[in-house]
């Protein structure tokens, strides 16, 4: 039965082996005056304890929990360094204009984790702990993983500098679109879709999340009308063009048959989803690093992780995850666009995708600094429900290392795909022009626009369609942070 | 002719827009030479898309701090090929970067004839594909 415990961490062994429950703070969990090590990884949670859970047991519980912890005394811990084991909840705080909810800062000895392993690190900081009951809901909010930790990652597999090496493409940001309708499209009809964007003057087209290999269209016969449609409109242009074949399948053999399949057609580029799961994420990685392929990761389904700001994952923390698990392209938001983001939030996205070294910075919601030991760069996408008339506020927000994705804003334009890509491209040319030559092309920019709009009548058009379209909706996920005077 | 909708090579970064002047080349270098970069001149009358390695015009102006500069190589780079693609490229050093920041075209053949697209039927629907200047078959600095 339950025995009456004292407060505080029990250091007497007898005691504190003994049959029975004690406080996850008397475990060990908790250590006020713990010293983060440079080899620990750190993790910042959001928790909401349930009424009348102490916020200071609670997040000793998160740090059991997602370490070494049972709900009762093992007296098989004294075969092992427990104390190693045993993450460490080391300080905490409310969240501020937030009641209930705390932050709690954890710190996991490097002994805890797989080398190159997203997958066992997930097992363990976003495991059980993630269900446990004294608490109503709890976000992983931002982490800290070691130099040494890092090292073991290769990262992904071309990079946004080598990518831009292979395809030519200097001192802008690229230019994609999704093909539109996503679903229903026969491969011909399809790859007529990609041969008018990318002829128009995009870089990319995109094959969309839901696009596998339906009844309507076979993915081998995708793969070949897209691939017509990629060289022909390189022909046309004198340009290198891609076009991202998603070779998202049912199982990994699937996947491998379909990525070799666009290997084989000469395709730059290839792409996956992120619900294939963290294991094959890393296996394509590796597949792609042996064949020269960029890779193009879609965030399907990352919502159900990351848009509740009480629970789950925030998408910093995926962002760090997939840059170590190794992918070139990440979708990380608009801020301006029709999909969830605050723009400082998502700037903080970017930032994690393409820093060398990423420094805390609280308003953009990151707790932590972030060594990323030379690892390269993730290219950040930007994709749904932008257009030509945000142009100034994009590359304002994001600068030239990003992907833009218009695919309404293109495939909608009403003189037709070809012309919806000669707007965008326009438009994203007249802007880094003038962003170049000293203009504020925040204030500017919808003169410089119409400016250009002058002598080009597809933009005009675009403009005219588009120009007043925007999605204020009230973020749901902003950071929280309370200024902290500096020091005088 | 080329018939894509700007009629010409699109590759750099400027090739939707209106021809840049002299005066907007020279901001652009401004720019660049105010992040640090070193600028480079180059030309070539093969612009196929993968032709990675147009010729160099003399080095990179590593120590190059003035717009002028750049733009006496620029000018006589055009003097001697009048005909050929020349493109400015901005090359920065930083860490983690150490890449080609910038590049545009800054002079074009008038008459551009563009590529074609050499089909080969292989194994069932598969097509291999050969993106094919069409002046590329007369022998350099004959070809515009």
């Amino acid at each position: 039965m339950n025995k009456p415990v004292e407060p505080g961490v029990i250091t007497d062994a007898k005691k504190r082996y003994s049959a029975g429950v004690l406080k996850y703070r008397q475990m060990g969990y908790w250590d006020a005056d713990y010293v983060p090590k440079d080899t620990d990884t750190l993790c910042l949670f959001r928790i909401t304890p349930q009424d009348g859970v102490d916020p200071i047991e609670a997040a000793a519980a998160v740090a059991g929990e997602s370490s070494t912890a049972t709900w009762t005394v093992v007296w098989t811990d004294r075969l092992t360094a427990c104390d190693s084991y045993r993450a460490k909840a080391y300080r905490v705080e409310p969240v501020p204009n937030n009641p209930g909810q705390y932050f709690a800062w954890v710190a996991y000895d490097i002994i805890l984790f797989e080398e190159g392993s997203i997958a066992n690190i997930t097992a363990s900081l976003i495991g059980n702990v993630f269900s446990f009951k004294p608490l109503k809901a709890a976000r992983l909010e931002d982490i800290r993983m070691p130099v040494a930790l890092v090292k073991t990652f290769k990262g992904p597999p071309t990079g946004l500098v080598v990518e831009r090496e292979r395809l030519d493409k200097f001192g802008r940001p690229l230019l994609g679109a999704t093909t539109k309708p996503k679903l229903g499209l026969s491969g011909r009809n399809y790859g007529r879709v990609i041969y008018e964007g990318l002829k128009g003057g995009l870089d990319f087209m995109k094959d969309d999340e839901n696009i596998n290999s339906q009844p309507f269209m076979h993915w081998r016969d995708r793969f070949l009308y897209v691939m017509d449609a990629v060289n022909k409109a390189s022909a046309a242009t004198g340009e290198v063009k891609g076009s991202y074949l998603n070779v998202t399948g049912a199982t990994m053999e699937d996947i491998y048959e379909r990525a070799e399949f666009a290997k084989e057609l000469g395709s730059v580029v290839i792409m996956l989803d992120l619900i294939i799961g963290w294991s094959a994420i890393q296996s394509m990685a590796n597949w792609a690093r042996k064949n020269d392929m960029i890779v193009h990761m879609h965030r399907a389904g990352h919502g159900t992780y990351t848009r509740q700001k009480s629970h789950g994952v925030s998408f910093r923390v995926m962002a760090k995850w997939l840059r170590l698990a190794g992918v070139d392209h990440l979708h990380t938001g608009t801020a301006v666009g029709k999909l969830e983001g605050d723009p400082m939030t998502v700037q903080g996205y970017y930032n994690v995708c393409r820093d060398s070294f990423t420094r805390q910075d609280l308003p953009r919601g990151l707790f932590f600094d972030q060594d990323w030991c030379d690892m390269k760069k993730v290219m950040p996408v930007a994709s749904g429900g932008i257009h030509a008339g945000q142009m100034h506020q994009l590359i304002s927000l994001f600068g030239d290392d990003v992907i833009l994705q218009f695919g309404g804003g293109t495939i909608g334009h009403p003189a037709g795909i070809q012309a919806g890509a000669v707007a965008n491209r326009v438009a994203l040319e007249c802007m880094v022009k003038a962003r170049n030559e000293g203009k504020d092309i925040n204030v500017e920019g919808p003169d410089i626009l119409r400016k250009a709009a002058q002598t080009c009548t597809p933009l005009k058009q675009a403009l005219d369609t588009w120009g007043d379209i925007s999605f204020n909706y009230t973020s749901t996920d902003t950071s929280d942070f309370a200024v902290t005077p500096a020091v005088a | 002719m080329m018939t894509n909708p700007t009629g010409r090579l699109t590759q750099g970064q400027f090739s939707f827009l209106p021809d840049l002047t002299d005066d907007e080349i020279a901001l652009q270098i401004q720019y660049g030479l105010g992040k640090g970069y070193a600028w480079s001149v180059e030309y070539t009358d093969d612009p196929h898309p993968r032709n990675t390695y147009w010729e160099m015009f003399g080095m990179p102006m590593f120590d190059l701090r003035d717009a002028a500069g750049v733009m006496a190589e620029l000018r006589e780079c055009r003097k001697t090929f009048p005909q050929h693609y020349i493109r400015l490229m901005a090359f920065d050093s930083t860490r983690g970067v150490e890449s080609i920041a910038m590049s545009f075209i800054v002079n074009r053949p008038e008459n551009e004839p563009g590529f074609g697209l050499v089909r080969q039927e292989v194994n069932g629907r598969s097509m291999r594909y050969t993106v094919r200047g069409y002046a590329a078959d007369k022998p350099e600095a004959e070809r515009y």
